[in-house]
């Protein structure tokens, strides 16, 4: 025991029982070789970090400002879309996955969105004549119009559709007073009407009366209101639209013999894609359409319909993530300012941690942990700002608020990522800091 | 410094908690009696391998096209137990034979063992180890956290070391105890008076057990009552066996070692050892009672 105050000795023997109880029995022998192993240094570092950012909290918050506006911007957008992707899809599915819908226009144009009502060619004798296809077993033409509404004093401006009596079934409407027009009333082209539940709230409320059998007044002309359909719910106004016979509107309304779209219902979804074809070759035949040549309407699966619409939300969400993006960078570089001021001001306080022994890595570390949590807080604070938008936002429009786990968890990537890229290089170059030179920095 | 603070508590007087911290006086006081020293102990280890043994060691630093020579092949070992000073003017090279010898800075040539192991060719993560727990540096500035504790300041070569939670509380507390800061171990350092920062900074040194103090001019910024203080808590340590390499330039402060050593133009130019170092602590004493003294004429002064 004669050398125990040689470090390399006293390791081997690190709880050597004091002679004497008093602490200074030369704290050499006491504290030697009682270094556990270097394990725990991210906690504390954690802990050097926050309170460097505590100890500047105005500076600190600022900092976090410039990456909560990006990821509450990023979180807006992604509520907006998916709210905006849910109520399409939604939309679409209501109709079944074995309508399919014919529009006119060249199938060159891209997509259903683009194309529709470019071109004029699809008529009610198409229409007549899908249904002979086999596996169809329903077939409409649908013609759309924005008209305003009167009855008595009350006024409402809406979408008005000519449909004929397969369309019921197609779309799965349900009647909540009296019935859907009759085949007669199509074929004579009757001034009849079918209300939405948000047309006869507004028309007939106010008066109290019962819709059916009152006359209304669309555009300069009166229709007799047959039915009244059920809410769809829902959102976006499904309710709000008035069906008259495809005829009536064609002659009564749009004075046209071209119809907007015919959607064709088919027996089974298995047989979707041998039913777009066939309807694909009758409606060439019946527009004189040599093989070969470019379609002057196109025939689209309710599925196809979805990944189209998929495709838009997508392309949506790519341009408003885009965008916040460079909002993200800013607020990265931002960051990266602020780390850089941070080092450079507490040049001496990195030489002082060098000289009692911190590595290079531990000082990196700990500026690379305090731009961690630096935006990882403005993560946070812009989750739940950019969940609060989205909200808002949804709800003025009526779109559905949807909340997804990649919603939740991107925030907390993103900072991480922009916090580890845009901090390392201030963390890197404050752990190559000569401690020498450190230490004589005032 | 205000003079009319230098009243020893003997006389019954309450010293009005003076600006350097009077009442550590008494911690410093038992720290002989506190310490397990076995003299005989301390001299057979005198023989056993020395703390610092450089050989030849040189440093060149190119600043622009020339170079400078800022040691030019330094020889020297310190045992097990010595109080050395390094003296000389600036530009002796006194302040790049500390850098190297604290491990912050790696030799152009020649070799450096420390505590029997070669270090002069270590790897940077290597050196901070060694930094951290080897060689405890005290500096003329104190160099101190502001934002944190004494007891804070004291636990960071702890955090860094990987000692846990609890031991570095205790161990931090104690050596806080010992440089009689025991009741300021949650002042922040602009709460503390010169000397007493300079005592953490000493806690901080001692609180990994190094097998050398490095202290560059400690006394630098301190009044001459304060540094005869600092001078009696490392002499109080030199006693228990505690190798000291300190820099200065004041005789006064240097003949407290037991050895100097003069630095001139990158070589040692004097290396001598001090026949009879001087004791702090005596030292200290006669300016108590001088200033005492003159104390208590001045309030006769006053109340007659």
């Amino acid at each position: 025991m004669s050398s125990s105050l040689q470090p390399n000795q006293a390791t081997q023997s690190p709880a050597r029982p004091q002679a004497s109880p008093h602490f200074v029995a030369t704290p050499l022998q006491i504290f030697h070789g009682q270094s556990t192993r270097r394990g725990s240094m991210i906690g504390a570092n954690f802990a050097i970090a926050l309170e460097a950012l505590w100890s500047n909290k105005l500076r600190s918050l600022l900092t976090a400002l410039g990456i909560f506006i990006g990821v509450a911007a990023v979180i807006a957008a992604l509520t907006l879309t998916q709210g905006a992707g849910a109520f399409i899809t939604g939309s679409i599915s209501s109709l079944g996955t074995n309508v399919i819908t014919v529009i006119p226009g060249a199938p060159t144009t891209r997509g259903a969105f683009g194309a529709t009502g470019t071109t004029q060619s699809l008529t009610q004798a198409d229409a007549t004549a899908l249904l002979h296809i086999r596996h169809v077993t329903a077939v409409s033409s649908i013609i759309s119009l924005s008209a305003q509404v009167v009855y008595g004093n009350q006024n409402w401006n809406t979408r008005v559709q000519g449909v004929n009596t397969d369309f019921q079934n197609i779309q799965g409407w349900q009647m909540a007073q009296g019935t859907w027009f009759s085949e007669a009333d199509n074929r004579g082209g009757l001034p009849v009407a079918l209300l939405g539940q948000t047309v006869a709230h507004s028309l007939f409320d106010a008066s109290g009366t019962d819709p059916v059998g009152q006359m209304i007044r669309i555009r300069d002309q009166l229709y007799r209101v047959v039915g009244v359909l059920q809410a769809k719910g829902g959102s976006f106004n499904q309710d709000d639209i008035v069906f008259v016979p495809i005829n009536t509107a064609l002659i009564r309304l749009k004075n046209s013999t071209f119809v907007d779209q015919i959607q064709v219902q088919a027996d089974s979804s298995d047989n979707v894609n041998e039913v777009q074809q066939n309807i694909t070759t009758v409606v060439e035949r019946l527009h004189h359409i040599p093989s070969g040549s470019p379609d002057d309407f196109r025939a689209i699966s309710s599925t196809q319909l979805l990944q189209t619409a998929q495709q838009f939300t997508q392309i949506l969400t790519s341009l408003l993530v885009g965008i916040a993006g460079i909002s993200l960078t800013v607020g990265g570089i931002g960051i990266m300012n602020i780390m850089i001021v941070s080092v450079t001001e507490r040049t001496r306080e990195i030489g002082i941690r060098m000289s009692i022994g911190a590595r290079r890595s531990d000082i990196r570390n700990q500026f690379l942990i305090e731009a961690l949590v630096l935006s990882l807080i403005g993560g946070v604070i812009g989750m739940l700002i950019g969940f609060a938008f989205g909200f808002l936002i949804t709800n003025a429009t009526g779109l559905p608020f949807v909340i997804t786990t990649v919603s939740i968890l991107l925030p907390f990537v993103i900072s991480s990522i922009i916090g580890i890229v845009f901090g390392l290089y201030p963390a890197i170059r404050a752990s190559r800091l000569d401690p020498i030179v450190a230490l004589r920095t005032e | 410094m205000a003079n009319n603070d230098y009243r020893p508590s003997q006389d019954g007087a309450q010293p009005t908690s003076s600006q350097d911290g009077s009442p550590a006086i008494y911690d410093l006081a038992t720290i002989p009696q506190m310490a397990v020293v076995r003299p005989e102990e301390a001299h057979t280890t005198l023989t056993s391998t020395p703390i610092v043994a450089v050989r030849n060691l040189t440093k060149i630093y190119i600043v622009g096209q020339t170079r400078v020579h800022a040691l030019q092949g330094i020889s020297l070992t310190v045992k097990q137990g010595e109080f050395v000073t390094v003296m000389g003017p600036s530009g002796s090279g006194k302040s790049t034979f500390m850098n190297l010898i604290g491990c912050l800075d790696r030799p152009t040539q020649g070799e450096y063992w420390l505590a029997g192991k070669l270090v002069s060719h270590l790897s940077n993560d290597e050196l901070a180890d060694i930094r951290n727990r080897q060689v405890g540096f005290v500096f003329q500035g104190y160099n101190l956290l502001t934002r944190t504790s004494a007891l804070g300041n004291v636990i960071l070569p702890m955090v860094y070391a990987g000692v846990s939670r609890d031991e570095r509380e205790r161990r931090g507390r104690s050596v806080l105890r010992l440089v009689g800061l025991g009741d300021r171990m949650d002042h922040k350092p602009s709460e503390l008076s010169g000397g007493q920062q300079q005592r953490v900074a000493i806690a901080r040194a001692l609180v990994n057990g190094p097998s050398l103090l490095l202290a560059d001019e400690p006394t630098g910024n301190l009044d001459s009552r304060t540094s005869l203080e600092i001078m009696a808590v490392l002499q109080a340590l030199n006693e228990q066996g505690l190798t000291i390499l300190m820099v200065t330039h004041e005789p006064d402060i240097a003949k407290f070692a037991k050895r100097q050593v003069a630095f001139r133009d990158g070589r040692i130019v004097r290396d001598e050892p001090v026949l009879t170092p001087g004791s702090a602590k005596e030292d200290w004493t006669k300016l108590i009672k001088k200033a005492a003294a003159e104390h208590k004429i001045q309030v006769k002064e006053e109340t007659r």
